[in-house]
Parts: structure tokens; C-alpha cells; sequence
């Protein structure tokens, strides 16, 4: 830098704290040495929700936010604008991306006790993140106002009408009409594209200033905070910069190779990305034949079914996301990875899987009576696997823990 | 109508106490007509629109269907004259709206002579 540029800059730096909060977040911040993969998918995410931001505002010059032009608009895009079809299938694979994505960094935080001691806090943004996503992968869902999007908006919001007392006048708050119209469209596209964004970037920085106050966990659980040098930083830790820069390069180029497949060539995920009746324009006399969510919800869609109680339902599928929240309070083993945890630990999170794994399938599928008993008993693991958390990692004999990383 | 009795078992309120029933125990049709019924649509579950399967055989849903009324959605069942069925999600049977018949005409939304 010349001196110039460099006087400049210290101008500016006296100022807004760029060089220092370049170092204690980046280039200096210390993070663990030795992590795996597992450890990749959170950088992933942030890259995922910037293709969204961008390819979103794209979307937004050529959408119609009406019940007349909604569909229409999507055609437009898709056919008219030039590479308007890039723009909408990077942002329908970016969202199936996101839940991915996001579904193995929550993976790992459980496999790694992520939510220990001190990091609850991260852990429960990160979930209120997870939760927003919902919610705002089903408002984007219900915009091109497809048969899938209608019949997803219609089944969505009458579940405000299953509360008691205040749920039907609630339900037609939210729709802003009595049926699904171009009132619902207008709001769901105000709160898809302004409010539920703002909160999501507000939640993601939330959950990174968070992360970068405790600092980062690792594979084998140990406090990295125990050993410092002399300068206060942890010794089993390297800088941010360039170690984890170049790692995170590595992962978001394969991760951008697998992106690009998708999006090119099989943008629709075989029916579980795209739904294939959404190519079909809104008919509200008429449901599809086969009903499913994208694959993102389906194992809560599973739960939904399962019950036989409208109100029961919601509130299974309430809880199912509810108890993640306190995941970190339901663990009370001494080792936080699942390395050094007990038998039984390790026995319950493969089972919790492979049933998190069939009640996917489960909700992607139609009913039949044996498929009703089957989501019935992966519901049922699914709540077994948290509510039996304090007793199973209480009393079971875990691995020391060691020092050094 | 040998039907309507042959799922009684099957259904959870066979005699729609549960929910207003306009013509109760004129018909078993539960309409003002012995042949025709009139029901509304909409699952009680989440909305969605039940779809008519009258034939009378196995469905994966239910290998002794006898005819009736399934919701895509969520998997309800609803029998002929849209009597749910017991342990599906939604509620209560499909709701009949206030009708008459005049001739061949049938008016749906109001009762005779209210117009």
C-alpha cells in the first residue's frame, strides 16, 4: 500500500473498526486445529443464503404478486427473461440446499454435543434460524402459485384454525381472506422477501457473534480454552486466516460442482424439490391426487398425518421442533462428542436417524394403513430420542475425555 | 344404502352429533333428498378436497373400502355420504349445507322459502 492509500486508511480505521474487527472475527481468530467436514456445512450455509439473497432481488424484477399475474410471471421468467430459468432453479436448488445443508450442521452439532457447555446460546439461534427457514421456505413456496403452492397455503394456514378459541378468526388474520386469494399472495410476498430475511440475517449474525465469543468446538469435545499460550491464545488452535480460509475453499468448490449438477440438470429433484403438479396453475376445487410437502418438511408432514386428532397433530408437529430448542439442556453426559459417549448414546442416535430417515420417506409417500403404524412408531422414537436424553446420558459409562486436541 | 350400515363401525360419529346437522334423521342420505346427498367439499381436517372413490373395492388406504370420500392431503376418510371414519386426522364429518330440492333444481345455501 502507498502511503497515501495507507494514510487513508488510517483515517477510516480511527473511525469504524475495520482492522479490528478483521482480526478478532477473521484473520487472527482463533479456531480449532483439527476438525473434519462435519465441520463445513456452516460456512455452506452463509454461502447458500447469499445465492438466495441475490438470485431473490433477481427474481423479484420479473414476479407478479397477484392472484391474476403470480403464475403467469413465474412462466415469464422461465421463458422470456433471458437466463430468468438460471435465476429461478439457483434459487429453488439454493433453498433445497439450505435445508440440506443446514440439516447436516444440526446433524453435527448433535453428534458433537456443538450445544454443550458453553455454546447453548449458539445452539438455540442457530435452531430459531432453522425455524425461520421454515417458515420462509413456505411462503417462497406458496409465490408461483401453482396447485402445490395452494393446496400447501391452504393445509399451512388452517392449522391457526385448529387452535382452540381464537383459531378460525387467527386463520383468516393470516390469509387475510376468507379462501386463499391475491390478499394471501401479496402478504406471504411482503413477508418472503422483507420481514422473514431481515430476521434471518439478523438471527445469522446473532448466532456468529455468539459462536465467536465461546469459540468453536471440535470432533473429540475437548475445551481448547483450558491450554492458552502466552498471548492468551488456545494452543491446539490456528488462525482463521489462511487455515480455515483455504478449507472453506475446498468445500464451497466441491459443494458449488454439486450445486451446479442440480441446478442444470435436475432442478426438479425428481418431484422432491420441485413438485411436479406446481407446473399446473392454482384450481381450488380440485387437490392433487398425491399430496406431499418437499422433502425439506416431510418427516413432520409424517407426524402430522400420523395423528388422528386435528389439534393433536399441530401440536405434535409443534413439539417436534420445540424440543430441538432444548436439546442442550436435555444432555447431561460429561463428554460432549459421541466419540467418547457412552453405548447407549451411540445406539439411540442410530436409531433416532434411520427412523428421522424413514419418516422422510414416510411423508413423501401415500398413506396406507401400515404406513400410518410406521410414522406412528418413528414418531414415537423421535420423541423417545430427546425425552430420554437426561436418563440415557446420565447413567451411562462414558470414555475420558483428553486434554490436548 | 346397505353400505351406509355395513361402515358403521368403521366411522366415529355415525350420527353426526357432533357437529349442526341440518336434516338429521330425515334421511340417511343426510340430505333432504332419499337419493342424493349434499355435503360440502372440504375436508375438516385442513381444507383440502376430498376426492370421490365410489367404487367398491381394497384401496391402499383401506383394503375393505366400501365406497366413500378420501382426502389426499392427510389421509382422511370419509364414508359415502361423508361420514368420517375413526382414527384419521380430521374431526368431524363433512358438513352438509342448508339445501332443497325443487324438481330436478337443487338449491344449495338456503332452505326452502327462506328466499
Amino acid at each position: 500500500m502507498t502511503q497515501k492509500s495507507l494514510g487513508f486508511f488510517n483515517w477510516i480505521n480511527a473511525r469504524l473498526p475495520i482492522l479490528n474487527t478483521y482480526e478478532r472475527h477473521l484473520s487472527k481468530h482463533p479456531v480449532p486445529k483439527k476438525v473434519n467436514f462435519w465441520y463445513m456445512f456452516g460456512a455452506l450455509a452463509s454461502v447458500v443464503l447469499i445465492i438466495q439473497i441475490v438470485s431473490g432481488i433477481w427474481l423479484m424484477f420479473g414476479y407478479e404478486n397477484t392472484e391474476e399475474g403470480a403464475f403467469a410471471s413465474i412462466e415469464y421468467i422461465m421463458r422470456d427473461i433471458e437466463y430468468g430459468w438460471v435465476i429461478r432453479y439457483m434459487h429453488t436448488t439454493g433453498a433445497s440446499m439450505f435445508f440440506a445443508v443446514v440439516y447436516l450442521h444440526m446433524f453435527r452439532g448433535l453428534l458433537y454435543g456443538s450445544y454443550h457447555k458453553p455454546r447453548e446460546l449458539v445452539w438455540v439461534f442457530g435452531m430459531t434460524i432453522y425455524l425461520v427457514m421454515m417458515a420462509e421456505g413456505f411462503l417462497g413456496y406458496v409465490l408461483p402459485y401453482g396447485q402445490m403452492s395452494y393446496w400447501g397455503a391452504q393445509v399451512i394456514i388452517s392449522l391457526f384454525g385448529a387452535i382452540p378459541y381464537i383459531g378460525e378468526s387467527l386463520e383468516i388474520w393470516v390469509r387475510g381472506d376468507y379462501y386463499i386469494s391475491g390478499a394471501t399472495i401479496s402478504r406471504f410476498f411482503a413477508l418472503h422477501v422483507v420481514a422473514l430475511p431481515l430476521i434471518l440475517i439478523a438471527l445469522v449474525f446473532m448466532h456468529l457473534v455468539a459462536l465467536h465469543e465461546v469459540g468453536a468446538g471440535n470432533p473429540e469435545g475437548v475445551d481448547i480454552e483450558k491450554h492458552l499460550d502466552e498471548d492468551g491464545v488456545p494452543l491446539d488452535s490456528v488462525p482463521f486466516f489462511p487455515y480455515k480460509v483455504l478449507n472453506a475453499l475446498v468445500a464451497i468448490g466441491i459443494f458449488g460442482i454439486v450445486f451446479s449438477i442440480i441446478m442444470f440438470f435436475f432442478p426438479e429433484g425428481g418431484g422432491y424439490m420441485l413438485e411436479l403438479a406446481n407446473f399446473e396453475e392454482a384450481n381450488p376445487l380440485s387437490t392433487p391426487e398425491h399430496i406431499a410437502p418437499v422433502w425439506y418438511y416431510s418427516p413432520y408432514y409424517a407426524m402430522l398425518r400420523a395423528v388422528p386428532d386435528k389439534l393433536g397433530g399441530l401440536i405434535v408437529m409443534g413439539a417436534a421442533i420445540a424440543i430441538l430448542f432444548v436439546v442442550p439442556w436435555l444432555d447431561r453426559s460429561k463428554a460432549a462428542s459421541i466419540r467418547y459417549k457412552g453405548r447407549l448414546s451411540k445406539i439411540a442416535m442410530t436409531i433416532f436417524v434411520i427412523s428421522w430417515l424413514m419418516l422422510a420417506w414416510l411423508g413423501t409417500v401415500p398413506v396406507t394403513a401400515l404406513r400410518t403404524t410406521l410414522s406412528i412408531i418413528g414418531t414415537i422414537i423421535y420423541f423417545a430420542f430427546f425425552l430420554l436424553m437426561p436418563i440415557y446420558t446420565s447413567i451411562e459409562k462414558t470414555k475420558p475425555v483428553p486434554e490436548r486436541l | 344404502m346397505e353400505s351406509l350400515s355395513k361402515v358403521e363401525s368403521k366411522l366415529d360419529d355415525p350420527s353426526s352429533l357432533k357437529i349442526e346437522e341440518p336434516y338429521r334423521d330425515v334421511n340417511p342420505t343426510r340430505s333432504t333428498s332419499n337419493e342424493y346427498t349434499v355435503i360440502a367439499g372440504v375436508c375438516t381436517h385442513l381444507g383440502c378436497a376430498p376426492k370421490y372413490y365410489p367404487e367398491m373395492e381394497s384401496q391402499p388406504w383401506d383394503e375393505s373400502w366400501v365406497g366413500g370420500f378420501f382426502c389426499p392431503c392427510h389421509g382422511s376418510m370419509f364414508d359415502i355420504v361423508g361420514r368420517v371414519f375413526k382414527g384419521v386426522p380430521a374431526p368431524t364429518n363433512l358438513k352438509v349445507p342448508p339445501h332443497y330440492f325443487d324438481g330436478s333444481i337443487l338449491t344449495i345455501g338456503e332452505e326452502r322459502g327462506t328466499a
